[in-house]
């Protein structure tokens, strides 16, 4: 049976109720430490899980999307802005991830979160998250989207600086708010342009309607946009996209992002908020394909992003730090694999990440809550302690990896494949990016796991803070079982979510290439490319080279990371220091050139020359008034000598000029 | 024609004034009086306001008294009436009235003066609102500046009588600039009548150049807004000025100018608004551009607010420019975004100004550096503050969003640069208000605001009824959006 609207519309609203519920009723009337707001987000969002799987089952089979007619909200001159729901294919699948790696983390985060002051606001913003990204990826205007895209920065600002009273989470949610509105800044323009051009579109017979996705879809099939107009389009879009997935240039926020709560930072690497940059280059992937210029410009700065966040990775000594990068490096592969028109591909990577990248952070936030730190220098032989943790960690590294036959090998390998297939010089570069990339990121997450769970324990956060200051204290056993179970099941999706979900081959009740003929639609044709063994063999030995590299270095010390560093020191500075990238956007542009030179000599200049005028004008008159009142004596004789000397000049200048 | 609501809706608060001025002695009665004047003033408001038929073109609820100044040769005609433009304004007086009056619980000084002056103001705006003749509109225009010159005067703090005399003198300057304006084209046409002024100024024969006139009204309105570069009334007199005040100032009084600028110079002179609609929009950009990096810079909570209303006046001004597109292709997007944006500017920088003002109150002090780590200690104060924070800053489902995105839509096709430029205007202005908030309220709690209190219920009122504003037109626009652009669409299907 097809999902009927109503029911498609409640896997947004629930979450929202959720978070209504906890802000108007729990908040107010209830303990503060009360359960009921993480039990309430969960039921919703389980609820919306069951809503979401009865979505894709509706779509499956369907080329096109449900037809639901939009509702009326806003009318914009003639034109209506209409909301509605546009459930594809693509959407179908990305509010199964979204509602299913948000459930994992808020049960995950029942244990983590228990006992913290803002147990309810915790709970009430990641339902508000949660509706937000479901709300994202079904809309169906492209202003209705742009809502929801706003909604997402909005909640990341406010779990982001969760724990505002420490000065460093309240900078770094400033600061992923502000970077992602310079993307914003793009994609609000390319909404403009749309609507500049909206004649276009209205000409058509049946007349379209330029906010209305699927009838932007019809209109770069018809061609009707001219192809300068397609690419700015495009591009604007895509620098919404590069803010919110933290692409290159703009890649700065996400590192700091980690402020937050760590399992905010599972939902915002995994399925949220980074998830939609690369959502809203797919969702317009009609309009991207028919400008060459528009994809390779995605292709290269996705590709370029992989390697140069991947290298970032490789240095950082905070947990959440490297995978933090390690998140930007995978969405420079999705958007890399978008740019070179592996559509089927990069949705699927986005689908396997999702899975074992919230695990990796689940794993960060388990030690952490053993080792009270998140810096790997003080961990160190938590393998013995966290059987569980360091389980579902190594499944999810080998994933990240690409070891076969983990989820990420087959998406991984998927994406290297098409840029192989593709030809051209765009794919040859991105495949050789790629293809580095996929050495550093198994070194990093190997670097990170030997360094967290093998050879001895380092003292954990008693040992960092060195006795001064309270530190968090430790004790080194494994999680609670509300933690484990979802890193369980996470780690399940990692291990099989590859073969099962996008076959090479058919297996039983699964066809072939499920996920990506599922994909294939009307509006975005494509086919996924046959398997290719050597390709295979290439990226594994590839990854393995990685890893050994990483064993010997950090689990075997065969080679000393010291001398390395100490060696390669300008590259180990310029790495660790992120290529000066903070420095160069705070320090320099924000602080020095907009702050004191631009805002403040424009400020000086509003004070001392403008209101200096306006005082000057007031000066002029008082005084004028005052030389003037000097004549003002009162003496009768003096007015008489002055009204006496008048009419003789009056009079004289009357004989002789008149 | 008399329906009454209009003169009831304008002159309630000057009866109360002068109620209060006559009568009543205890300030606690002067207080609880006023409020239930401003009540049942925006429960009236809003009863004007559902009356006022969007499907029906022209003015309505008219009160019309032709004689009222029966000189045969100056006919001056006592007229007031509402229509799309309009109607909305009306409401959102009545709101910020009522919010102002609550806002000024805790007043001590000459509290009975003080509610005379400040009810008399918003008989005055309303007033602005409602008349449709040029010398009454002219009159209340007037009458606005005596209450604001004594309650910024005596009620103000830091350089008050600096602020209100640089308040005053702008503002009469630019009268006496419309004053010549209104005779010119009363002795050119004949009539006062602003509803028939339009066509009359078609078809007579003016007696200055028809540019001349325009100057004239555009400055009066262009000071009021305030336009650079004759803005910097406006910061001196938003920072002196009590909160109440500074509340009607932002929320109502800039939106006089930009009314204004709509209802006479747009509607009156249509071809002249579009040749130079060039300059409206660089001047709008400039607006929003140069207010923006100079709010950025400030360090006064209050004066922070109020070059961000420098700001975000400019994209009134932008939505304005948009008639540029020339007769017969504009398209009412832009306009009705302006008129949006005055209506959502006035609630969102109404409630920025309550809350500055409370936590000045709780606090006593202003100056951001001084502030911080606030959110412990006055969580609901912080979670509005927050909440306001992000409508100023067009944060979608929230008013600012909408009457932004309806300003951008319908003036890019007409100025494309200028309106990505005054585009960035939101970045820079999520720049200005999260940094403001982390440095208020975000960080470690102070052992000096230990003993600070979070607001009362009497204070949250007001707070709540914009809050409600604020979020109701964010999430359903459409029921201001259309009234404006029922206004909208009649001046454009008739002028242009």
């Amino acid at each position: 049976m097809q999902i009927p609207e109503l029911a498609a519309w409640f896997i947004f609203l629930l979450p929202l109720g959720s978070f209504l519920v906890i802000i108007f009723i729990i908040r107010p009337f209830f303990n503060q430490h009360s359960k009921a707001a993480g039990y309430v987000t969960i039921l919703a969002i389980a609820a919306a899980l069951v809503l979401s799987a009865w979505a894709l089952q509706s779509t499956l089979g369907h080329d096109d999307p449900i037809g639901w007619e939009p509702h009326s909200w806003l009318n914009l001159g003639d034109l209506p802005l209409r909301l509605g729901i546009l459930m594809d294919p693509l959407t179908s699948i990305m509010v199964v991830v979204v509602s299913g790696v948000s459930l994992m983390v808020q049960i995950y985060s029942l244990g983590y979160m228990r006992g913290d002051s803002g147990y309810d606001r915790y709970f009430a913003y990641m339902s508000l998250f949660t509706a937000s990204m479901l709300g994202l990826v079904m809309a169906s205007n492209i202003v209705q989207l742009y809502v929801f895209w706003e909604l997402v920065g909005l909640c990341s600002y406010l779990l982001i600086g969760f724990w505002y009273h420490r000065p460093a989470a309240a900078a770094a949610a400033k600061k992923a708010f502000i970077v992602t509105r310079l993307g914003d800044f793009g994609f609000l323009l390319a909404i403009l342009y749309l609507f500049f051009n909206a004649g276009t579109f209205t000409s058509q017979t049946p007349p379209l309607n330029p906010l209305e996705i699927s009838d932007i879809y019809q209109a770069a099939k018809l061609g009707i946009l001219g192809s300068g107009v397609v690419t700015w389009l495009a591009i604007g879009i895509f620098a919404g996209a590069v803010g919110k997935s933290g692409q290159f240039p703009l890649h700065t926020w996400l590192p700091d992002a980690m402020e937050g709560p760590t399992p905010v930072s599972a939902l915002i690497h995994a399925a949220t908020m980074v998830a939609a940059g690369v959502f809203l280059v797919a969702r317009f992937f009609p309009l991207f394909v028919e400008s060459p210029t528009a994809m390779n410009t995605v292709a290269l700065i996705g590709g370029f992003t992989a390697v140069f966040a991947a290298s970032m990775g490789l240095v950082m000594n905070d947990i959440k730090r490297v995978l933090a990068y390690s998140t930007i490096s995978q969405l420079g592969y999705m958007m890399l694999a978008l740019g070179i028109g592996a559509y089927g591909a990069a949705i699927f990577h986005l689908f396997t990440h999702a899975f074992f990248k919230a695990l990796l952070f689940m794993g960060a936030g388990s030690v952490n809550h053993a080792s009270g730190t998140f810096d790997m220098r003080y961990m160190g032989g938590l393998r013995k302690h966290m059987p569980w943790t360091y389980a579902t960690f190594l499944i999810a590294g080998l994933s990240l990896a690409g070891i076969f036959p983990m989820a990420g090998f087959w998406s991984k390998d998927e994406i290297l494949l098409e840029a192989l297939n593709k030809g051209g010089v765009v794919s040859s570069i991105v495949f050789w990016l790629a293809l580095i990339g996929v050495f550093m990121t198994a070194f990093y997450i190997f670097r990170a796991l030997f360094m967290t769970f093998e050879s001895e324990f380092r003292g954990g956060a008693e040992a960092e803070s060195k006795g001064h200051g309270e530190a968090h204290p430790v004790h080194l056993r494994e999680s609670p079982a509300v933690m484990v179970l979802p890193m369980v099941i996470l780690g399940a999706a990692s291990l099989g979510g590859g073969f099962l979900a996008n076959p090479t081959t058919a297996l039983g009740i699964i066809p072939i290439h499920w996920i990506s003929n599922h994909l294939s639609a009307e509006t975005v044709e494509f086919h996924a490319p046959a398997f290719n063994i050597g390709l295979a063999i290439l990226s594994s030995l590839v990854a393995v080279a990685g890893i050994g590299l990483a064993y010997l270095m950090y689990h075997a010390r065969r080679v000393s990371a010291e001398n390395m560093a100490r060696r390669f020191r300008p590259a180990y500075t310029l790495l660790s220091k992120k290529y000066y990238f903070d420095e160069a956007y705070e320090d320099f542009l924000t602080t020095r050139i907009f702050y004191r030179m631009i805002s403040g000599i424009l400020d000086w200049w509003d004070r001392a020359v403008v209101d200096g005028l306006v005082d000057g004008v007031g000066w002029f008159g008082r005084n004028t008034g005052r030389a003037l009142a000097l004549l003002q004596t009162g003496q009768v004789q003096s007015y008489g000598a002055g009204i006496s000397i008048g009419i003789l000049i009056i009079l004289g200048v009357y004989f002789i000029w008149g | 024609m008399f329906s009454g609501w209009l003169t009831t809706v304008v002159f309630l608060p000057l009866v109360g004034a002068l109620l209060i001025a006559l009568f009543i002695r205890r300030d606690r009665d002067v207080r609880n009086f006023a409020a239930t004047v401003s009540v049942v003033e925006f429960v009236l408001t809003i009863i004007v306001f559902s009356l006022y038929d969007k499907s029906q073109p022209g003015v309505q609820l008219i009160d019309k008294f032709e004689n009222w100044i029966p000189v045969a040769s100056f006919r001056v005609e006592y007229f007031l009436g509402v229509d799309g433009l309009s109607a909305p304004l009306v409401l959102l007086t009545g709101l910020l009235g009522m919010c102002a009056v609550f806002a000024s619980w805790n007043i001590k000084l000459r509290v009975k003066e003080y509610f005379v002056w400040l009810l008399v103001l918003q008989t005055a705006v309303t007033g602005v609102f409602a008349s449709l003749d040029f010398i009454l509109f002219f009159i209340f225009w007037e009458l606005e500046l005596i209450p604001m010159y004594l309650l910024i005067s005596i009620w103000g703090s830091g350089r008050k009588e600096y602020s209100a005399m640089k308040f005053l003198i702008f503002t009469v300057s630019g009268s006496a600039f419309m004053l010549v304006g209104i005779l010119v084209l009363f002795f050119s046409t004949g009539t006062f009548n602003i509803v028939e002024l339009p066509q009359a100024i078609d078809k007579a024969r003016l007696l200055l150049p028809a540019g001349a006139i325009f100057a004239l009204l555009f400055i009066a309105f262009a000071i009021k807004l305030p336009v650079w570069p004759v803005h910097t009334w406006l910061p001196d007199a938003h920072t002196d000025a009590p909160t109440a005040v500074s509340i009607m100032l932002a929320g109502v009084l800039l939106k006089m100018g930009s009314y204004g600028m709509i209802r006479m110079s747009v509607t009156m002179f249509p071809r002249l608004t579009t040749e130079f609609s060039w300059l409206l929009a660089a001047l709008a950009v400039v607006n929003v551009l140069y207010g923006a990096a100079i709010t950025l810079r400030q360090s006064d909570l209050k004066r922070l607010i109020a070059y961000s209303s420098i700001s975000h006046m400019g994209y009134v001004l932008l939505g304005i420019s948009s008639v540029g597109a020339g007769v017969g292709a504009i398209s009412p997007v832009g306009l009705t975004g302006a008129s949006l944006q005055m209506f959502t500017h006035g609630t969102i920088t109404g409630l920025l100004f309550l809350l500055v003002g409370l936590v000045y109150d709780k606090t006593h002090t202003r100056y951001i550096p001084d502030l911080g780590g606030l959110a412990a200690r006055m969580p609901i104060i912080a979670s509005v503050f927050v909440l306001a924070g992000l409508a100023s800053l067009g944060l979608p489902s929230l008013s600012g969003f909408v009457s932004e995105l309806m300003v951008f839509l319908g003036t890019f096709p007409v100025w494309g640069w200028a309106t990505a430029l005054a585009a960035f205007g939101i970045v820079i202005t999520a720049g200005y208000i999260l940094w403001m908030l982390q440095r208020t309220f975000l960080g470690p709690s102070r052992e000096r605001f230990a003993h600070v209190g979070d607001a009362s219920l009497i204070e949250a009122l007001p707070a709540a009824a914009l809050v409600i504003s604020i979020v109701v037109i964010g999430i359903y626009p459409a029921f201001l959006t259309d009234v404006f652009g029922a206004g909208v669409n009649a001046i454009l299907s008739s002028r242009f």
